[in-house]
């Protein structure tokens, strides 16, 4: 059976690979011209479609019943403490799925891309293999490496096949994200200095005290609250959108906001689970804050690239709410509304992509009555916003409704806040939709305008079937996080009701807060 | 059975929407109508074995949607005498609609999208009234508002009817932003969102409060005036009816089928779907009365002075929803979905019969434009009278037998609410007497005014035309219901055999006999609303048959009345003061100020310029720049972070 092929080999590692090799391959295509873009094309395409049929067969083999890590790999690697050590659990599956799905539809949607594009799909090539590791690390350094090598390749794919301010955008981008790494990295290192082991299981159950959980927490957290991006630092979300290429924004909506969000579930939850508590409040407080205040501004904006990048964050909102509510629901939901929201904003970039293709501009006001010209065009679009708009039926509804339900068991009056977030999302979603597919065709530029061709068609297609394919039927993504996320919960609640070894725990405070902030 | 009646709509949506050039117009009619005729067939089987046949009720089961810890959720059919009932409804009248449509959008270029989307809405509205839990409640109920939505926006170059489209949407969504919490508490206090599993755990609840937003409040009140906020939105109460008057904007078929007849009764639906926990939430009920009533009467008021054909019926609708909900208020559900049941009949005839109208005149629908059309339109002239004569509560006709049960239930509550709802409801009877009379005069009688307007510049005859015969047989149809229905239907919907007819599915608590009382209201209660009604008629006639110039006069001499009503109490103006144009001040000041100026200029563009800065002014220590500032704030912000953590350190 196809579930028997994924057992025997290190398949985990395959998966992460095989696009570098990919990659490999690209760079010995030797020449120029048309021809040799097209085998470099070829190769990019053949290479992440084998990479996503090989991860459907590691979902196949996956067996959703327990909470255990599967497939897990494990070498020696620097020293004794650290080791390369993989691994995935119901956590991680799906975004692993979710990146190798999306790839394949992002070299699609790369046609227009011709200079330098050999090197333009090595950097994504090479994305894709440190996003997929992100998600099977299991070693606390290995993940640290492929989090934060994953921002290069992404500063180059602004920097260089960018828009007119991507020196800016990809400086914006850079800047933060290594504002949160530093303070990761420090964090990194004071874990590996008390618990003697960066093995992500182990440290899982590592009993840390509580104040250096906070402190660790926060670490952690200035660097996922910035890849999510969290209120108020997700400023350099809208600037790299707009100025990064079409797939370069897809991956970056897609995936790498993921990032944050599973970093939460999969490090800050578990290991610190008393400060999480502790600090969920201040979640809460942001998100709310990140919903309501960024549906405001994307009502505003007169770029569709802004405008979906700022609805991102408030989207974005709603899956870290669900995640601290440490809720079955709103852990689900949280997942379910990050794969979500990579399929839906990924598509939603890509239909701006298919104009900006035509047109070469993003101004809202420059388009308008596309449906008379392109209707197919103008029903995608629509699917898409009626997903993003979290429409029952479409996989944006049960994510979204899922953390709600979690939310309100926790606090109403963040539930009730961030259900604001559903009218608002309503509101823009549908002007933009308005003001750039309905109306009559005024523009004289866009009288030539054409339909979606054949690629275009092919590449939302898929999109298409898993945004309905889930609102439908969220039990066949739900099944394999089931047992995963209800050993998340007994694991926070383990751990909260076991006591702190703590030596001295009264007297010595501020030595040992010293001491967990500064390894 | 009930799975093939909900899903062939959906398969006529499909085959419509995406093969719609393959099947032609004519193609993508037949299949849309054809399923909805059987689909419709099928409904009056389930109706007749099920709510006259006294057949129990039962449940079909799909599959799981969604199933996380607690949160079970399935697609799953209902299928009682309430959802029997709804059933009927929404198939009679949306299968009379499709072939309408036939004749209606005969010259329009996109029929098989129009007919898909009604089959989908069709579609939607059949999972809403099937819905075995609460989450497919709200699919069925966000899916209508999306086919709402396409629907009102279906002429897409008009930008009115995209505004419209929008606003429809919106304000629904602020309807279902309580509905969705309401959900969240049910779940929160019951663990489940299947109504069986609500319904038997109600009672145990009854009187004790729960922690909402920070208040301790009844639970049962809480939760029902939540799912009411829903229901406001989608059946256009008082506060959130701003949509529904612009949603005439959309085709007239889709008036009748989704304005008036099906969609927005389902917040109708909803509560009387939920009676056994409004039953448990008096408070929640007088709010309901009192809504009810108010909208009842206010919508009454500006339909008095509306000019368009279509927007008279509007706020027809939305006053009788009204009354629905007044009916529902006093606990006599039985009532307000026996008026639910008659109006989709004598509303759908009409807005199909106005319909009818238009087309004859060629896309007018101001009435200043029309007069005199009797003569040219005889039939569409007879059907609208039906209508009306039924929509006024005139003996033997539909709505007599529902709306004078609702008026009575009013009075006999003997409730502060109740009599509220009594008297507006009085003066509405009157208001929509003198309403129905004045469309009818101003469209059929008195000079025809239409002469050169409008109507030329499509190339037909200048004569207006009676319509073809898939406009005139569903008409035809309706108007037999319209005459009929409650005459036929009095016994089993609040009559004699109401118990056994609704055989538990709409749940009356054992202290409420208000329709039992309702026999028993003095002779004068029973009689006012014919009274009134007739005397409307007479205004009516006196005023644009014998005195026409007298309403201009009226006009007038009070014009800020006046203009207080054509503006429809200036709800418009004062939502777009309130909510929208703050909401777009706020988007520009947050991005322009707080990511622009504050986050930006304080964080990676301030701390960039802080270093130039730096290097480029070593020597002098000279401050008053922001960077210095938010150097100062970023220090600060550390140094209490710390303090926080450090003091948690020591208290622990």
């Amino acid at each position: 059976m196809i579930a028997d092929l994924a057992l025997g080999w290190p398949i985990l590692s395959v998966i992460t690979f095989l696009p570098l090799v990919g990659a490999a391959l690209v760079l010995m295509v030797r020449g120029e011209g048309p021809a040799v873009d097209r085998n470099i094309r070829a190769i990019a395409l053949m290479t992440t479609l084998l990479t996503f049929v090989i991860s459907l067969v590691l979902w196949a083999g996956f067996n959703p019943a327990t909470a255990d890590f599967q497939f897990v790999e494990k070498a020696p690697w620097i020293g004794d403490a650290i080791t390369y050590h993989m691994g995935i659990d119901g956590i991680s599956i799906l975004f692993v799925i979710l990146t190798t799905f999306l790839m394949p539809l992002c070299i699609l949607a790369s046609d227009v891309i011709t200079n330098r594009l050999r090197e333009y799909m090595v950097a994504f090539l090479v994305l894709e293999t440190l996003m997929i590791g992100v998600f099977c690390a299991l070693d606390l350094v290995l993940f640290y490496l492929f989090f934060e090598a994953g921002l290069i390749p992404m500063f180059l794919i602004i920097g260089v096949w960018g828009g007119k301010r991507r020196i800016y955008a990809s400086f914006k981008f850079f800047l933060y994200t290594l504002l949160g790494s530093v303070l990761m990295l420090l964090a990194v290192i004071a874990v590996y200095l008390q618990a003697g082991t960066t093995d992500v299981p182990t440290l899982q159950q590592f009993p840390f005290t509580v104040e250096a959980q906070y402190w660790l927490w926060l670490a952690f957290f200035a660097s996922f609250a910035v890849k999510v991006p969290m209120w108020p630092v997700h400023t350099w979300l809208p600037d790299a959108h707009v100025e990064a290429p079409t797939a370069g924004s897809v991956i970056l909506a897609g995936v790498l906001l993921k990032m944050g969000g599973y970093g939460f579930l999969r490090y800050s939850i578990p290991m610190f689970p008393d400060a999480s508590i502790f600090f969920a409040p201040l979640i809460f407080g942001l998100s709310v804050v990140a919903i309501i205040y960024t549906s405001v501004v994307a009502l505003v904006q007169e770029d569709m690239k802004k405008l979906i990048a700022y609805s991102s964050v408030a989207h974005m909102g709603f899956i870290t709410i669900g995640a601290f509510t440490l809720t079955a629901q709103g852990i689900q939901g949280s997942i379910l509304q990050m794969i979500s929201h990579g399929i839906v904003s990924g598509a939603l970039f890509l239909c701006v992509g298919v104009v900006y293709d035509r047109m070469h501009t993003r101004e809202i006001a420059r388009y308008g009555g596309l449906v008379n010209r392109m209707p197919a065009y103008a029903f995608v679009f629509m699917v898409f916003t009626m997903a993003t708009i979290g429409l029952p039926g479409t996989s944006g509804f049960v994510g979204e409704f899922t953390i709600l339900i979690g939310a309100y068991q926790v606090n109403t009056v963040v539930a009730a806040l961030a259900t604001t977030g559903v009218i608002l999302g309503a509101t823009y979603s549908l002007l933009l939709y308005r003001r750039v597919v309905l109306g009559d065709l005024t523009h004289k530029d866009l009288m030539a305008i054409g339909d979606l061709n054949w690629r275009e068609r092919l590449t939302f297609l898929p999109l298409i079937v898993a945004v309905i394919w889930i609102g439908f039927f969220p039990v066949h993504l739900t099944g394999s996080i089931d047992a995963s996320v209800d050993h998340l919960i007994a694991q926070v609640q383990a751990k909260r009701a076991a006591p702190i070894p703590v030596p001295a725990m009264a007297e010595p405070v501020p030595a040992a807060g010293e001491g967990a902030s500064q390894p | 059975m009930v799975a093939a009646l909900v899903l062939m709509p959906l398969l006529g949506a499909l085959a419509a929407g995406f093969f719609g050039r393959l099947l032609g117009d004519r193609g993508a009619q037949i299949v849309t109508s054809g399923l909805l005729v059987a689909s419709a067939v099928l409904s009056w089987i389930v109706f007749f074995d099920v709510a006259l046949g006294h057949q129990a009720a039962y449940k079909v089961q799909l599959a799981t949607w969604m199933s996380s810890g607690a949160l079970q959720v399935d697609w799953a059919l209902r299928v009682d005498a309430l959802t029997a009932v709804m059933l009927v409804v929404v198939n009679t009248v949306s299968a009379l609609v499709h072939i309408y449509s036939v004749g209606y959008m005969a010259e329009d270029p996109h029929v098989p999208r129009f007919q898909a989307y009604l089959s989908l809405f069709t579609f939607a509205m059949l999972m809403l009234v099937t819905a075995d839990n609460l989450v497919q409640t709200f699919f069925g109920w966000e899916g209508v508002g999306l086919a709402s939505y396409l629907l009102i926006g279906f002429w897409y170059k008009k930008p009115s009817a995209n505004a419209a489209a929008i606003k429809a949407f919106v304000v629904n969504r602020v309807g279902d932003f309580g509905f969705a919490i309401g959900i969240f508490a049910i779940f929160f206090v019951f663990g489940s969102v299947s109504y069986d599993t609500i319904f038997a755990a109600a009672p145990a609840v009854a009187g004790k409060t729960f922690n909402f937003l920070g208040y301790d409040l009844d639970i049962m009140t809480t939760i029902c005036l939540l799912l009411f906020i829903g229901c406001c939105g989608k059946s256009a109460q008082l506060g959130l009816h701003t949509w529904l008057p612009d949603a005439m904007e959309g085709p007239t078929p889709v008036s009748a089928l989704i304005h008036a007849a099906t969609m927005v009764t389902a917040g109708v639906f909803l509560v009387a779907r939920c009676s056994p926990l409004f039953e448990l939430a008096p408070v929640a009920l007088q709010v309901v009365t009192v809504v009810g009533a108010s909208t009842a009467f206010f919508a009454a008021t500006v339909g008095l002075v509306q000019t368009d054909i279509k927007r008279v019926i509007a706020y027809s609708t939305c006053s009788q929803l009204g009354y629905m909900f007044f009916a529902a208020g006093v606990g006599a559900y039985e009532a307000s979905i026996f008026h639910l049941f008659t109006h989709a009949f004598f509303k759908a005839l009409l807005f199909l019969g106005a319909g009818s109208v238009i087309h004859a005149m060629h896309h007018e629908q101001d009435m200043r434009h029309m007069g005199g059309l009797w003569r040219h339109i005889k039939f569409t002239y007879a059907v609208m009278w039906i209508g009306s004569l039924a929509l006024a509560g005139i003996p033997l006709f539909a709505g007599y037998f529902s709306k004078d049960t609702i008026l009575e239930v009013a009075y006999a509550a003997h409730s502060g609410p109740g009599t509220y709802a009594f008297w507006l409801g009085s003066a509405a009877a009157a208001m929509t007497a003198f309403y129905s009379w004045r469309l009818l005069f101003m469209t059929f009688h008195g000079k025809a005014r239409w002469a050169g307007h409008g109507h030329d510049d499509h190339g037909h005859a200048h004569t207006p035309h009676e319509s073809p015969l898939t406009m005139t047989v569903p008409l035809a149809l309706l108007a037999l219901g319209a005459a009929l229905a409650g005459m036929i239907f009095y016994d089993n919907f609040v009559g004699n055999l109401r118990e056994v007819f609704w055989a538990g599915s709409i749940h009356v608590a054992a202290g409420n006999h208000v329709l039992e009382e309702a026999h028993h209201v003095p002779e004068w209660a029973k009689l006012l609303p014919l009274v009134l009604s007739l005397g409307g008629i007479l205004v009516a006639f006196w005023f644009y048959i014998l005195r026409p110039r007298l309403p201009v006069a009226l006009a007038e001499t009070n014009p800020l009345l006046y203009r207080f009503l054509l503006n429809k109490w200036y709800f418009d103006e004062l939502y777009d003061f309130i909510f929208v144009r703050p909401a777009f001040a706020l988007g520009r000041l947050f991005w322009k100020g707080g990511d622009g100026r504050v986050i930006d200029g304080l964080g990676p563009d301030g701390v960039s310029a802080r270093v130039l800065d730096l290097a480029r002014r070593a020597a002098r220590l000279q401050t008053g720049y922001v960077y210095h500032y938010a150097f100062a704030m970023l220090i600060g912000v550390a140094a209490l972070v710390t303090w926080y953590v450090y003091r948690i350190g020591v208290t622990s």
